[in-house]
């Protein structure tokens, strides 16, 4: 339980970030909250040669609203999105979902950045981004690009992040009005991975879909956006049959593993009553207002 | 000498903080501040660092370890594997169940996690990169999870050290993997009872094996002084005393040279009643460097090697007359025992008091079997917060009660009281051989349906059926056997079980008190104390508590099996009363009277009939000092071993209210009502504590903790990750209540209470959640009920949807 030797950097600027990346190529690993990276360094799962603490890097802290989409700093803490009011007042679904995720001591060191970075598909935060089509901002040595979250899953611990890149922020643009959202996770205890967890959003508007978005945690090698299951709800007026439709569809595209949260026909059924109730709740809190 | 009485008797005896009050516990003060003293709290100069290179492989051959780069480490100082220990016939070691256990793998691995190799270093750090570049070099071997496929023929056999051997300790072996046979009962008449019988029932009840899972793992400091060639031995101990003797018979030193202590152990559970190869390993280091070594477990290393408890694969069958009334009881067991047979329990008993499975019932015949098995899996089969496999017997009762109630069709309450045994046939001779000592099992369960409304939970549960919904109601009336115990069937390498207490009066009116127990968080320091207070009349506050220095407290078996209360303040009892008939002399001397004429009165001798003449022990306690009468010896001190004559029988009524959520199989406690019966009750307030952290495990077992092996003898789970430990979010509501039945035969009448709600809980829940499917006629469901496993029940039965 004790990580094998490192060196350690702890850079004040973006910049000093892209040169050490630069300059350390795989040897270097962006260190922030911890609490994913940490532990498997003490399992010597992972065994970096540098470890580059974003702690105190300037200008990648905080929630804004800039040109009217959310930017939310890759820093900011998983504690920090669950005190924002505004935050929740624009985007309820983050603080959900960062309500479900561990226990407030993890919470309080734990980022959003490292969350969504991070690559395990039990992490909450990325069906989320996925179903509010959030836009990660990468930077590397070529400056700046945008990844979409639907986009940036490729394996267990594969992203989209180049050598030499990390992300600075994640943006989310404005929910249109009318949209509900939901985020149901179903766990074994407080402070476990999902045994099936399912994000939604979803507008009505005079009792028609017009939007709709469903994003799966944990049951399959990534996070999973469920275009289909979107789609079959997206032009109803998400009744019983579009539901049904939907959750089929969700479902169909799981490949969990089994593990000690249960078998695969469970957490596939899971992942379908996950669905189910997400739905429903977002389009109750559509209806809401 | 005479005092004006200005306090009343009551204000008197309030003040002593004695047996019944709700006192706060005297240790708190120092645990809350975060001033324990527990073993990783210690550090001593020059000391050193040892862990284990462990087997990732369940079961193979060592073809041969290289240690030089792990040696090249800076700060790596030694690493020790079996061939080093092996001249000093230290390799293997005597376990408490007549078996030997490797302490560094010889030849073999066993078990995944084994131990292979011991790095020892300056530091932790430096250790665990030693440990990374030992290499050893495995050829694996086919690997035997599944103890019924370990005694087939043909399979491999596993101990090859002992394939030959008739026996290894706890009777006749049948199979190279097979460990002992050991049955109890009449085997004729139960085969009768069970020809004739109007009604049988027949389950497979599988207890899974699961952890103590203490809050502090195991670990020790070892320090051998070269000079004056005295080992002292710290660790978490339940059992210091018994550590010293283990560790003198293998070390070959004698137990004057030896100082075992053990520290504030945060929670045992039974985990830390054996001797480990940590604890070997750090001896022999220190020996040989001559510096102190700690060794301190890690979560995984605790969960995954020392010490499991339960894995019991039952077989359960009652015969019964049409009205449910029991006629005679079965029970067949695979006892899955792992690689070395370490189980910690008196040593006659194999399988532990598992013959108390007859429960709080008349059973007129009964025939038990009991078989010990070896397999690719950790030693250990400890009692886990239970009294020796006592709670697997109470599983097993429980659980069939339900059975055969469903089965002809009455009331779960009704088939208790049917078959209870009645208030008026104390002492009960069960047909097992046990001697129940008191109990009144109708009035508790009584009281419990009262309290919890039982007859309209039973309507709502039928509305509720009604509409497609699950709710279950679960009863257990378990009793326990606790107290080992007599010497006549009680011993553990020989020494006989009893307790031990020895007490000083100092001469301005303050006393301490050593006893052969060791609390791990069961706030001794404060029960004792009360206990003595009451005995002695000196205040509670003033009597200081000591235990866990082999040094200095008189030699006791220790603190596991919820023996402490029946045997260890027995003895706290009896060398109270031991002070006071000396204080009684030295009053009659003060006072000039006899003897005759003294009546105790809570802190004080006084004259019978001159209620103002009076001697208060502050004052006989510096008389005992400074004026004695003739012929009598200075101080006042004394020692009491306590043999027990009978164990005690604690028991109670449990009720568990369920809903079961069809869609995800989770399961959601509604209510838990404990009612329990320790007989005297000496402080209300730590009994409501135990209780509440015994059903908050007994949760735990029966909602999900299990030590999951894969195939090829992987362990899963073994953090708590995955090893499910209930925090407060997840932990039911407990409801606590009591009845008073004393025993006969304690010198208080306690019985002792500790663990009484893990092995009541358990089935409690347990039929809980499978009466709520009892309408569809489901009669057992495995344990532990996780959310998918209850969900695959529904899935079969096709209301998940
Ligand atoms: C007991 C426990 C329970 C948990 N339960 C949950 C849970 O229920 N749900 C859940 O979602 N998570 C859970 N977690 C994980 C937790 O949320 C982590 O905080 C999170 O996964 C990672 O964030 P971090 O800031 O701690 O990142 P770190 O651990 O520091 O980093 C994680 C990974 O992301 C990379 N990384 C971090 N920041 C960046 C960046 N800005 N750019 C590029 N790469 C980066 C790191 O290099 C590393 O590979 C749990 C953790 C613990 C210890």
């Amino acid at each position: 339980m004790i990580p094998a030797s490192f060196e350690y950097h702890r850079p004040g600027s973006v910049d000093e970030v892209v040169s050490l990346l630069a300059e350390l190529g795989e040897e270097g690993r962006v260190l922030a909250g911890g609490h994913s990276l940490i532990p498997m360094m003490k399992l010597r799962l992972a065994e970096p040669a540098h470890l580059i603490d974003l702690t105190g890097v300037e200008g990648l802290r905080g929630i804004a609203e800039v040109e009217g989409a959310i930017h939310i700093g890759a820093m900011t803490t998983q504690a920090e999105i669950i005190k924002s009011d505004a935050l929740a007042e624009r985007c309820p679904i983050l603080r959900e979902a960062a309500e479900l995720i561990a226990d407030p001591q993890v919470r309080a060191l734990g980022t959003i950045g490292g969350n969504a970075a991070n690559g395990d598909p039990g992490n909450d935060i990325p069906a989320v981004m996925m179903a509010v089509d959030a836009a990660y901002v990468l930077r590397g040595s070529d400056g700046e690009r945008t990844v979409a979250a639907r986009d940036f899953y490729q394996g267990p611990f594969e992203t989209a992040l180049a050598v030499g890149e990390f992300l600075t922020a994640i943006r989310i643009p404005a929910p249109p009005a009318g949209q509900g959202q939901a985020y149901c996770k179903l766990k074994r205890k407080v402070g476990d991975y999902a045994i099936a967890a399912t994000a939604v959003t979803l507008a009505v508007d005079g009792g028609v879909c017009g939007q709709a978005a469903v994003a799966l945690t944990n049951v399959g090698i990534t996070p999973l956006y469920a275009e289909a299951a979107s789609t079959a709800l997206v032009g109803t007026a998400v009744d019983a049959a579009a539901v049904e439709a939907a959750v089929e569809a969700a479902v169909a595209i799981t490949d969990p593993a089994a593990d000690l949260r249960g078998p695969v026909e469970y957490r596939r059924h899971a992942a379908g009553v996950m669905t189910r109730r997400a739905i429903e709740t977002a389009l109750a809190r559509a209806k809401g207002g | 000498m005479s005092e004006t009485k200005t306090e009343t008797a009551a204000e008197r005896e309030a003040a002593l903080g004695g047996i019944g009050c709700d006192k706060r516990r005297k240790e708190d003060a120092r645990f809350i501040r975060g001033q324990g003293n527990y073993i990783d709290d210690i550090k001593l100069p020059n000391m050193v660092f040892g862990d284990f290179v462990r087997s990732p492989y369940a079961h193979a051959r060592i073809k041969s370890i290289d240690a030089e780069k792990a040696k090249a480490v800076p700060g790596v100082i030694a690493v020790l594997t079996a061939a080093d220990l092996k001249p000093l016939n230290l390799h293997w070691m005597p376990t408490l169940a007549g078996d030997t256990q490797a302490v560094l793998a010889d030849e073999k691995v066993h078990f995944q996690n084994q131990e292979v190799a011991f790095v020892i270093a300056e530091d932790r750090y430096a250790a665990a990169d030693g440990i990374q570049l030992v290499d050893v070099d495995y050829e694996e071997l086919p690997v035997l999870i599944d103890p019924k496929k370990a005694l087939e023929d043909g399979a491999p056999i596993l101990r090859e050290d002992v394939k030959d051997k008739d026996e290894v300790g706890q009777g006749p072996r049948r199979h190279p993997n097979h460990i002992f046979n050991w049955q109890s009962g009449d085997k004729d008449a139960t085969d009768k009872a069970f020809a004739g019988a109007q009604v049988t029932v027949k389950e497979e009840i599988f207890y899974q094996r699961v952890h103590p899972a203490p809050i502090e793992t195991c670990g020790c400091v070892a320090s051998m002084d070269a000079v004056s060639g005295r080992l002292t031995l710290y660790g978490t101990f339940q059992a210091p005393h018994v550590v010293r003797t283990i560790v003198s018979l293998i070390a070959g030193l004698p137990e004057s040279k030896i100082r075992v202590i053990s520290p504030d152990v945060g929670g045992g559970f039974g985990n830390k009643v054996g001797a480990y190869p940590g604890y070997v390993c750090a001896i022999v280091g220190s020996i040989v460097l001559g510096r102190p070594v700690k060794w301190i477990e890690s979560r995984i290393d605790n969960i995954s090697t020392t010490a499991f408890a339960r894995d019991y694969h039952m077989t359960g069958e009652l015969a019964a007359d049409k009205d449910g009334k029991i006629t005679g009881l079965r029970a067949n067991v695979l006892a899955d025992h792992g690689a070395f047979n370490t189980h910690a329990q008196p040593m006659k008993w194999p399988a532990g008091f598992f013959n108390i499975v007859t429960g709080s019932y008349d059973v007129p015949t009964a025939h038990v079997t009991v078989d010990g098995v070896y397999t690719n899996k950790a030693p250990g089969g400890v009692s886990y917060r239970c009294s020796f496999r006592v709670t697997e017997a109470a599983y097993l009762i429980e659980r069939m009660l339900d059975v055969l109630a469903q089965k002809i069709g009455v009331d779960k309450a009704e088939i208790r009281l049917r078959n209870f045994i009645k208030p008026e046939q104390f002492p009960y001779n069960s047909c097992l051989g046990w001697e129940y000592d008191s109990g009144d099992y109708p009035a508790a369960l009584k009281q419990a349906m009262k309290a919890v409304g039982y007859e309209d939970l039973r309507k709502e549960q039928a509305e509720k059926r009604a509409r497609g919904e699950l709710m279950g109601i679960g009863i257990a009336t378990f009793t326990e056997i606790v107290g080992a115990g007599p010497s006549r069937n009680c011993d553990i390498l020989g020494i006989k079980m009893f307790e031990s207490c020895e007490i000083r009066v100092h001469p301005t009116g303050s006393a301490t008190a050593r006893l052969g127990t060791k609390s791990t968080g069961q706030g001794h320091e404060t029960t004792y104390a009360q206990i003595i207070a009451t005995e002695i009349g000196i205040p509670s506050d003033l009597i200081t508590v000591e235990e866990g220095d082999t040094d200095t407290a008189p030699y006791g078996l220790g603190t596991y099996g919820s023996r402490t209360t029946p045997v260890g303040a027995a003895a706290a009892a009896r060398a109270g009363r031991k002070i006071r008939e000396k204080a009684k002399k030295i009053a009659a001397h003060m006072l000039e009277v006899s003897e005759n004429d003294l009546e105790w009165d809570v802190d004080r001798f006084t004259v019978k009939g001159v209620p103002d003449l009076s001697a208060t022990m502050k004052d006989i306690a510096m008389a005992a000092y400074s004026n004695l009468p003739e012929g009598l010896e200075h101080g006042l001190e004394v020692v009491d071993y306590y043999d027990p004559p009978n164990m005690t029988y604690p028991f109670g009524a449990y009720i568990c209210v369920v809903d079961v959520n069809r869609h995800t199989g989770e399961i959601s406690v509604r209510s838990f009502y404990a009612l329990d019966d320790c007989g005297t009750r000496i402080n209300p307030m730590i009994i409501e504590g135990q209780v509440h952290g015994g059903l908050t495990e007994a949760f735990g077992i029966a909602m999900g903790q299990e030590i999951v092996y894969d195939d090829m003898g992987n362990v899963l789970g073994a953090s708590f990750l995955d090893y499910f430990m209930p925090t407060a979010v997840e932990t039911p509501h407990w409801e606590t209540d009591h009845t008073v039945t004393p025993s006969p035969h304690h010198p208080l009448g306690a019985k002792g209470v500790g663990e009484s709600p893990n092995v009541g809980g358990v089935p409690a829940f347990s039929n809980a959640v499978v009466d709520a499917f009892a309408h569809l006629g489901v009669t057992h469901m495995p344990m532990p009920h996780a959310a998918w496993r209850v969900w695959q029940t529904c899935h079969e039965l096709g209301i998940d949807k």
